[in-house]
């Protein structure tokens, strides 16, 4: 904790650390007593993140959910599993590295994961396509889940990604049937299917992973149809209205909550999971033990009788 | 996902041209200048270079339907406003500047017809209405339809036209999808036939949903297809695209449509295949 990078909203935060550092090294130094001082400050620290995280915008929310250190698919994997053996390819064209998948073990639980990849530096960013699948991607992924319904093993879902990837190879290798496909085929693999969303879901990148029994979202992530940026860049001609974009669609976990298409939120350490991935994949990982729990005890049939009931009846109309 | 709405250097304009005015009609791709009159008889396809304009829902249910008779169902499902949507428009105003130009309440007609005598479940989708986009009730349309499929065995038609999801009504857009392809899942499972159309536009949300999903697609000539929309996908790659990406044509020659049927062959095609596919 305590070093950068840093978000605008994040900025009283980072000048108040930097205050309370300089004064520990200060007080190493020298005979002056400043441990009240200190302790002091660190209160208001804590006061001050406070007010600041619980007042969040849909903005800025948005922002966190793309925080450069925010954890990652693998960085939740790795710190919640064991043994987690990485699975490649689609057998048609490619392996498409912003889309991962493999088995791992969750306690003494089998799950089979699968996840958008994002990179972290720039190198590793284009390697990863920024977490933007190609359709060999969702192949991978539908690959995967029929594997998985082979072998009884239960189906992980991490979700983060900008969108499914819209370029030229993209769109010759049929994206849209891609996803399609995964949504159609996802609604009837018959294991138990726990989806949550850790960073950024949006639109159809999103949904072309995103058919569950469960569905779930970190508290500073976002769902949508469109990002707030893309629904701005249509709808108020200019992708500077990306806030008020974020506000008319709705895309934090607690209006996904209100619009009941989410059923749980797991909450962050304070300020975000940036600031403890362990803390985090804690939660990430008793919510998903919770759900298969219960998951694993229903009968196939009523499993998939759930799932389609589920998504059968979302949507609000007058009749 | 429905990028095609403000764009005016691109759909917008064309659907301006696409709507037949005057005595005599221009066509938007090769430029060719044709009779009015004649263009209706040549149900609106130009007789140059084949490029289909855009026609009313109603002109599609004489097209294909016996006797152009199509029992409708679903006829008062209407949109509600669950996010309270405002941008430049509150998203209700939308609805009934839609409603009023199309004389429909909705983006979706569906029912019960036959075609040269086999009963089917149809709908059609309607561009004029909020750009074909998908929102609650075009889902819920839809599902129905499907499920009118499933509870009667009837095969299964329908005739796509969208620029995608309706963003007004944000996540619960995106869920339609899941929402019809979860149905045809289970239409599949009962080896009912489904056919589905498309016709120009037929992008994004719906494309990367149902549309994608018949058992054979066909498609009109020179329609436009695919997930993103060109300009985005210009936008991302810094690049002009290349001639004829993202048409029907595009899609045949990669795999994702069966054929290509021009609208005068539209009725015998599916007849055809439904009397493989369904009839013993
Ligand atoms: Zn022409």
């Amino acid at each position: 904790m305590g070093t950068g990078p840093y978000l605008e909203f994040e900025k009283p935060i980072a000048e108040l650390e930097k205050k309370i550092s300089d004064m520990k090294d200060f007080s190493i130094g020298s005979d002056v007593e400043l441990s009240g001082e200190i302790a002091s400050m660190q209160k208001k620290l804590d006061k001050l993140r406070t007010e600041i995280y619980d007042n969040l915008t849909r903005w800025e929310k948005v922002q966190l959910s793309r925080h450069p250190k925010r954890p990652y698919t693998l960085d939740y994997i790795n710190a919640m599993s064991t043994d987690f053996i990485e699975l490649h390819g689609d057998r048609y064209f490619g392996d498409d590295n912003a889309m991962i998948g493999g088995f791992g073990m969750i306690d003494k639980q089998k799950v089979m994961f699968i996840g958008q990849q994002k990179g972290r530096d720039t190198k590793e960013k284009l390697f990863r396509n920024f977490g933007m699948a190609h359709p060999e991607g969702y192949r991978k992924a539908l690959r995967l889940f029929y594997m998985a319904q082979k072998f009884n093993v239960p189906i992980v879902v991490l979700i983060d990604t900008p969108g499914a990837f819209p370029g030229i190879a993209a769109e010759e290798r049929g994206q849209a049937e891609a996803i399609a496909r995964n949504i159609r085929e996802m609604s009837r693999i018959k294991v138990p299917i726990v989806v949550i969303i850790i960073g950024e879901g949006a639109s159809g990148g999103a949904l072309g992973v995103g058919v569950g029994d469960v569905v779930m979202m970190l508290e500073y992530a976002w769902y949508s149809v469109i990002s707030p940026e893309g629904c701005a860049a249509i709808l108020w001609r200019n992708a500077i209205h990306a806030p008020e974009a974020a506000d008319a669609l709705k895309v934090t976990s607690p209006d996904l909550i209100n619009l009941k298409i989410v059923d749980k939120v797991i909450k962050e350490p304070p300020s975000g999971a940036q600031n403890n991935l362990q803390e985090a994949a804690e939660y990430v990982k008793e919510a998903i033990l919770g759900a298969l729990d219960e998951l694993k005890e229903t009968p196939v049939d009523i499993l998939l009788l759930d799932r389609l009931q589920k998504y059968r009846h979302i949507g609000e109309y007058d009749e | 996902m429905a990028w095609f709405r403000k764009d005016k250097t691109g759909l917008a304009q064309q659907e301006k041209k696409n709507i037949p005015e005057g005595l005599w009609t221009k066509c938007k791709s090769c430029g060719e200048v044709v009779y009015g009159k004649k263009m209706e008889e040549l149900l609106w396809v130009c007789p140059n270079c084949d490029y289909h304009f855009r026609i009313t829902s109603q002109r599609y249910i004489e097209l294909l339907l016996d006797d152009g008779k199509l029992e409708l169902f679903d006829l008062n499902l209407t949109s509600k406003d669950p996010l309270k949507f405002k941008d430049s428009k509150k998203y209700p105003d939308r609805v009934k500047a839609a409603q009023l130009k199309t004389g429909k309440k909705e983006g979706v007609t569906s029912g019960i017809g036959h075609v040269n005598g086999i009963k089917v479940s149809f709908a059609i989708m309607n561009f004029e209405f909020i750009g074909g986009s998908m929102g609650s009730v075009v889902g819920e349309k839809i599902a129905r339809a499907i499920e009118r499929s499933i509870e009667m065995e009837l095969p299964l038609i329908i005739i796509s036209c969208s620029g995608g999801a309706r963003m007004q009504e944000g996540i619960l857009s995106l869920m339609q999808m899941a929402k019809t392809s979860a149905l045809l899942a289970v239409l599949a499972e009962k080896k009912i036939p489904y056919i589905s159309i498309l016709t120009n536009p037929t992008t994004a949300g719906v494309m990367a949903s149902y549309a994608s999903l018949g058992d054979v697609i066909i498609a009109e000539p020179k329609a436009l297809l695919g997930f993103a929309g060109p300009r985005v996908i210009q936008q991302t790659i810094g690049q002009d695209l290349p001639e004829g990406f993202q048409s029907t044509e595009f899609f045949l020659e990669k795999g994702f449509v069966d054929k290509i049927v021009n609208r005068k062959d539209l009725r015998s095609t599916v007849t055809s295949l439904l009397r493989y596919m369904w009839i013993n």
